[in-house]
């Protein structure tokens, strides 16, 4: 059982960071991009307001990273400081629904 | 079991994980930033306007230069992993460092 859950969530770790990968690069961009001369308010929600696909992206974007940054915290966890067991699942899984939340809130102000 | 703290590899990794520790940790911070703008433009306004100083812009550089780290290394262990060695995958580490090393110096640039 609990081999079975190591195996998923190491494949979840994998398929979430190769779609991070993506994510990632192009979030970069856009930074290094738009960083030149200061960023206001209203430049970015110009680009952001109304604009589902911007919706689209930063949400998957959101929850790929809280399930991906949960459970590198797990892992790290159990590696250095020896956290294990039930107790651990439940602060990984209350930070990673915290995070998808916030996320989600975070686009929500930007796109609606 | 002693760290084999004179091989890159054990750098590669020790970077990969703990780049991932602060990056998921500086997550919720950055995602409720973002949602200021459910508060209104002049509340996002306000945070963009205290963060516009030297200082917060090369911290930033430094969450980037994280980033991309965490990004090439992660491409390495997916290489690693997935695809059959070839001797030409040890010079992903140095692709991560020039890359974030790169991307960092890419972003200060642009900021200032």
């Amino acid at each position: 059982m609990k081999a079975s859950l190591t195996m998923k969530l190491w494949l979840i770790q994998r398929l979430s960071g190769m779609l991070l990968g993506l994510f990632v690069v192009i979030h970069l961009v856009t930074m290094i991009v738009t960083i030149q001369g200061g960023v206001t308010a209203r430049e970015m929600l110009d680009h952001t307001s109304g604009n589902w696909l911007v919706g689209a992206f930063y949400s998957v974007f959101a929850i790929a990273a809280a399930v991906h940054g949960s459970i590198g915290l797990r892992t790290v966890a159990q590696e250095v400081v020896g956290w294990r067991g039930g107790s651990l699942n439940v602060v990984i899984g209350g930070f990673c629904i915290l995070l998808s939340v916030l996320g989600l809130s975070a686009v929500k102000g930007l796109v609606l | 079991m002693r760290a084999n703290y004179d091989k890159k590899e054990y750098w590669a990794s020790f970077a990969q994980r703990w780049s991932g520790v602060v990056l998921a940790l500086f997550l919720p911070a950055h995602f409720m930033v973002l949602s200021l703008s459910l508060q209104g433009e002049q509340a996002l306004d306000g945070f963009l306007h205290w963060a516009d100083t030297p200082l917060v812009k090369i911290a930033e550089a430094g969450l980037v230069v994280l980033l991309t780290i965490h990004l090439l290394g992660g491409f390495r262990i997916l290489l690693i992993e997935f695809l059959s060695w070839g001797e030409w995958q040890s010079w992903m580490i140095t692709v991560t460092a020039g890359g974030a090393f790169a991307c960092g110096c890419l972003f200060l640039l642009r900021a200032f």
